[in-house]
C-alpha cells in the first residue's frame, strides 16, 4: 500500500524540499512534502528520537523488551530503536520479546521473521508461548471453544504472557510497535462505544506505570504509512531479498484476524484512511484530542492485588488469566466470559477437588516475583 | 413521563376501561406484516407503549425503522416533546420573563424546535389568561432566518420563495404573535457586507475551513440580531445526531479540549446564551414527525457538507445505521466529558424570576479549579483554549503585527484550516474580518499578555509542553 508514495513522480524531477539537494523521491505521507530518501529516513528517525526524549521514554542503563511480533511496526521498531540507542547513547539494553500463541500458519511464520531480526541487529530473543505458559495453543483452545469469545483467551493472555516474558528477560519496561493510525482508531472507537476511562487512557505514551512492567509506545505520533515506506526504502538498497520476503509476508500480516470480525473497527479504520487522503494532519489531531479532552480523573479505581494463584496483579482474588484457564481445563469455557465476580468468587470453592495440581504445572507460578 | 408534558391528548390514558379496550383491538387486530415488530408477537401491531393504537409501522402511512415504529402517533409525538420539555425545565432554558430567539434554517430539526417552542408559549399564554393574579408573565418567541443568498450557489428566487414560506409558517402560528426576522450573512459587517463577506471566504482555501468559518459568521449574525432585538436566549435546534457529528469532526480536527462546551443544553458563553433543547432528539425522529404532523420544511436550502464534515456525516449514518443506538452513544461519551462554567445559565439577580421558573439544575461534575473562567477564547470560533494553546503569544517577536497577534490568539484548528499561511494573505485575511472577531481578539491578547507576564516563568519551567 505504501508504494504507490515511493514511487518517483512521472512530472519531472523535484528538488527535496528539505535538502534542496537531491531529488525528491517520495511525498511524505504525514506532511505531503516531496523529500528525498535520505531525508525521510533523517526526519523518520528524528521525530522517534524527539518523542523518545521529550517523553522521557527510557532511562540510562535500562533493560527494554520490544514486543515483536514479526510484523512491519515491531520489526521497524525494533531497528529504529537499536539504531537510536547506538547512536545517541541511551545506554539501553534490548531484547526482542515474542509471544507464540500457537496459530498454525500464522506465528510461526511470523516468527522467523523475528528470529532473523535477532540475527541481523543483533537483539537477543525470547519466545513465550502460550503452550508453555498455559498448556493450551490458540489453536486448541479454538478447538475447544469454537470462533466465539476466543479473541478474549487471545488477548488476556497475551497481555499476561508479555509480562511473563518480560519479568523472564528481568527488563524494565516494554515498547510496543502501535503507530499513531492505531492510536487514532482507538480514541474513535472508545467515543464510539462509549468508553470513557480507556478514553482517557488511550493516548498515553506510557501506560502501566503501577503495573510490573510499564509499556511504552515510541511510535505514537509515527504514521502507519511511513512505518511501510520507511523499511522498504531503506532495505531495498541492501537486501532486495529480505524486502521482498518482508513485503510478501506484509501484506498477509496487515489482514485483520478474520476470528474477530468487528463491523464497526473496520469502519473507523476505513473512516481513518479516507481523513487521511483529504487530511494528513487528521491522525494526529484525532490524538491532541484524545490528549486534551476533559476527563475528571475522580472515577474510582479497582484496588491492584495479586492472584492468590499465580502472583499476577489482579483486582480479583484470581487474575482473568487463572479464570479463563481454570475454565478451559475444567471444560467449561464460558467461565470468565462475561460477568466475572460472580464466578470468580464462585469458582474458588471447588478447585481443590479439581484437578488443580495438574494447572498449577501447567502455569509456571510463584516463579516469578512481579 | 412523557404523557404528564401536558401536550399529549393522546390514549395514554389509564383508565378502568384501558384493558377493555386492549382487548377489543386485540380481538380486531389485522395482521399486518411489518419488520420492526419481531419480538412481540402478542401485541403485533399495537403501540409499545399506550397498547391502544396502532403502531406507526402498522398504520402503514409511512414506513418507520427501529422503536420509532413501535409507538403510536400520539405516544411518538408525546415522547419527543417530552424530551424537549425535560431539556427545557431541567436546565432552566426558558423563564417566564425571557425573549426567546428561534433559529429556523427552514430543515426540520428548527421546524420542530419552532413548533414545540410555540406550543409551550401558547399554553404558557393560556395559563396567563385563565389566572387571576397574572403575575407569571409569558416568554416572547421570535424566529430568525440567516439568509445566506450573499455566498450560496442557489439562485436568489429560490431563497426569496422560501423566505415567504417561512413568513406565512410563523404567521400562521396561533397567537401570540411572533416576529420573523430574515438576518443577512453578511449583516455581521457594518457596511459593504456583501464583498467584503466573499473576499473573506475566499481567502480560506481549505474546504472545511471555509465551511466552519461560515458557520461561525452565521452564529455571529445571530448573536448580532438577538442582541439588537433584544431578545434573552438563542435557540437553537440542534439534535442528537448533528451532535454526534460534531463530536466525532470536532475531534478529527484536534478541538478535543473545547469540545465538552459545543454539546451542552446550554452555552452561556455568548452575549445572548444559547440553548439546545433538541439534545436528546434524533433527526429520525424530528424528520418523521415533520412528515406526520404536517410540518413544511424546506430542504433545498441546506447544502451538504464538504470535507472533513462530508466524511464525518457518512460515517456517522454508517455507524447509525449498523448500531441506531450509535448516535446516542457518541453524545453520551462526549457527554461525560468535564462541560465548562458557561455551559449553564448564569444566576439571575431578579428574585422574581427564581421563584417562578422551575428549577431543575442537573449536577455538573465540575471540580472547585475549573469553575474558574478559562482566559481566553479563539476569536474565531470562540472555543475555550487549553493552556497550552494561549502561551503561543510568547514565541511572537517584538515585530508582530495586529494580523500576526491576532493569528497568535486563534486556535490551533482555526490557525489551520482557516487561516491563510503566508504574511501577505493573512494580511489581507485580516483586514477582511467583521469587526467583532478582531475586537474579540485585541481584548484577549491584551488579558493574555498581562496574564502571560505572570505565568510564563512557571509554563517555561514545566517540562510538560506536548512536543509538537
Amino acid at each position: 500500500m505504501g508504494e504507490a508514495e515511493v514511487k518517483p513522480k512521472k512530472a519531472g524531477p523535484v528538488q527535496c524540499s528539505i535538502c534542496s539537494q537531491r531529488r525528491a523521491a517520495l511525498k511524505r505521507p504525514k506532511t505531503l512534502e516531496q523529500i528525498c530518501r535520505e531525508c525521510f529516513y533523517a526526519v523518520f528517525e528524528e521525530e522517534i528520537h524527539r518523542v523518545v526524549v521529550d517523553n522521557q521514554l527510557f532511562k540510562p542503563g535500562e533493560r527494554i523488551a520490544i514486543g515483536a511480533s514479526g510484523g512491519k511496526d515491531s520489526t521497524v521498531l525494533a531497528y529504529v530503536l537499536s539504531e537510536l540507542n547506538r547512536r545517541h547513547n541511551y545506554g539501553l539494553d534490548l531484547f526482542l520479546l515474542s509471544v507464540d500463541e500457537g496459530i498454525t500458519g500464522y506465528r510461526d511464520d511470523s516468527l522467523e521473521t523475528v528470529k532473523r531480526n535477532e540475527i541481523q541487529y543483533g537483539l537477543p530473543l525470547k519466545v513465550v508461548s502460550y503452550k508453555d505458559l498455559y498448556g493450551w495453543t490458540m489453536d486448541e483452545i479454538v478447538k475447544m471453544i469454537g470462533l466465539k469469545n476466543n479473541c478474549t483467551f487471545c488477548g488476556v493472555f497475551r497481555r499476561q504472557a508479555l509480562d511473563r516474558g518480560a519479568a523472564m528477560l528481568k527488563v524494565d519496561k516494554l515498547a510496543t510497535g502501535h503507530n499513531a493510525d492505531d492510536i487514532a482508531e482507538t480514541v474513535l472507537l472508545n467515543i464510539l462505544r462509549g468508553d470513557i476511562a480507556r478514553l482517557s487512557r488511550c493516548t498515553s505514551i506510557i501506560t502501566g506505570e503501577d503495573g510490573p512492567i510499564p509499556r511504552c509506545k515510541p511510535f505514537k505520533y509515527t504514521y502507519e504509512k511511513e512505518i511501510v515506506i520507511y523499511p522498504y526504502s531503506f532495505l531495498q538498497n541492501l537486501n532486495r531479498i529480505y524486502t521482498y520476503a518482508y513485503f510478501k509476508r506484509l501484506d498477509y500480516f496487515s489482514t485483520e484476524c478474520i476470528y474477530s470480525p468487528n463491523a464497526y473497527r473496520g469502519f473507523a479504520r476505513e473512516f481513518i484512511k479516507d481523513l487521511e487522503r483529504i487530511r494528513p494532519r487528521a491522525i494526529l489531531d484525532i490524538i491532541r484530542s484524545g490528549e486534551k479532552f476533559r476527563i475528571s480523573t475522580s472515577a474510582k479505581m479497582p484496588e491492584q492485588g495479586t492472584c492468590e494463584r499465580c502472583g499476577y496483579i489482579s483486582s480479583q482474588k484470581w487474575c482473568k488469566a487463572c479464570v479463563l484457564l481454570e475454565g478451559l481445563n475444567r471444560g467449561l469455557p464460558k467461565l470468565g466470559i462475561g460477568r466475572t465476580r460472580g464466578l470468580n468468587n464462585g469458582l474458588e470453592c471447588d478447585t481443590k477437588q479439581s484437578n488443580g495440581v495438574k494447572n498449577i504445572q501447567s502455569k509456571q507460578c510463584g516463579t516469578l516475583d512481579f | 413521563m412523557a404523557c404528564g408534558a401536558g401536550n399529549c391528548q393522546s390514549g395514554c390514558f389509564r383508565d378502568d376501561d384501558d384493558s377493555v379496550v386492549t382487548e377489543k383491538k386485540k380481538l380486531t387486530n389485522r395482521t399486518l406484516s411489518s419488520g420492526s415488530d419481531i419480538d412481540l408477537p402478542n401485541h403485533h401491531n399495537l403501540c409499545l407503549k399506550c397498547k391502544v393504537n396502532e403502531t406507526l409501522a402498522s398504520s402503514g402511512t409511512v414506513s418507520v425503522d427501529g422503536d420509532i415504529g413501535r409507538f403510536c402517533f400520539d405516544c411518538f409525538r408525546g415522547n419527543l416533546f417530552g424530551k424537549f420539555k425535560l431539556a427545557v425545565t431541567s436546565n432552566a432554558m426558558i423563564s417566564p420573563t425571557d425573549n426567546v430567539l428561534v433559529a429556523f434554517s427552514g430543515g426540520p430539526s428548527s421546524r420542530v424546535a419552532l413548533q414545540f417552542v410555540h406550543e409551550m408559549q401558547h399554553k404558557a399564554q393560556k395559563n396567563f389568561d385563565a389566572s387571576r393574579d397574572r403575575s407569571l408573565p409569558v416568554f416572547g418567541v421570535g424566529v430568525a432566518f440567516v439568509d445566506e443568498s450573499a455566498v450560496s450557489r442557489i439562485p436568489s428566487d429560490e431563497f426569496d420563495k422560501a423566505i415567504q414560506d417561512m413568513k406565512s409558517i410563523v404567521s400562521n402560528l396561533a397567537p401570540p404573535d411572533k416576529a420573523f426576522h430574515v438576518v443577512p450573512i453578511e449583516s455581521v459587517y457594518s457596511s459593504n457586507g456583501r464583498d467584503r463577506l466573499e473576499e473573506l471566504l475566499n481567502a480560506v482555501k481549505d474546504v472545511t475551513g471555509k465551511e466552519d468559518l461560515l458557520q461561525h459568521l452565521r452564529m455571529l449574525s445571530l448573536q448580532k440580531n438577538a442582541y439588537e432585538n433584544g431578545y434573552t436566549k438563542l435557540l437553537l435546534g440542534s439534535c442528537t445526531s448533528r451532535i454526534a457529528c460534531h463530536v466525532i469532526s470536532a475531534t478529527v480536527k484536534g478541538q478535543g479540549y473545547s469540545l465538552p462546551a459545543d454539546i451542552q443544553y446550554v452555552d452561556a458563553r455568548w452575549e445572548i446564551p444559547v440553548v439546545l433543547p433538541l439534545r436528546d432528539c434524533l433527526a429520525q425522529e424530528l424528520n418523521m414527525l415533520c412528515r406526520l404532523d404536517g410540518l413544511k420544511t424546506m430542504e433545498v436550502l441546506n447544502s451538504p457538507h464538504s470535507g472533513i464534515n462530508g466524511l464525518v456525516a457518512s460515517f456517522v449514518t454508517l455507524l447509525q445505521e449498523e448500531n441506531p443506538s450509535r448516535e446516542c452513544t457518541i453524545v453520551r461519551t462526549a457527554g461525560k466529558l468535564t462541560p465548562f462554567h458557561f455551559n449553564q445559565i448564569p444566576e439571575s439577580d431578579d428574585s422574581n424570576v427564581h421563584l417562578a421558573s422551575r428549577r431543575r439544575q442537573k449536577k455538573f461534575n465540575l471540580k472547585p479549579n475549573e469553575s474558574v473562567p478559562p482566559e481566553s477564547y479563539c476569536p474565531i470560533c470562540n472555543s475555550p483554549l487549553s493552556k497550552s494553546d494561549h502561551i503561543n503569544l510568547s514565541s511572537l517577536g517584538s515585530d508582530q503585527t495586529n494580523a500576526d497577534i491576532f493569528g497568535a490568539t486563534c486556535c490551533p484548528s482555526c490557525q489551520f484550516q482557516i487561516l491563510p499561511k503566508e504574511p501577505v494573505s493573512m494580511e489581507h485575511f485580516y483586514s477582511l474580518l467583521p469587526q467583532q472577531f478582531v475586537v474579540q481578539a485585541k481584548d484577549r491578547s491584551f488579558s493574555m499578555q498581562r496574564q502571560l507576564r505572570e505565568q510564563i516563568q512557571d509554563f517555561l519551567l514545566s517540562d510538560s509542553e506536548d512536543g509538537t
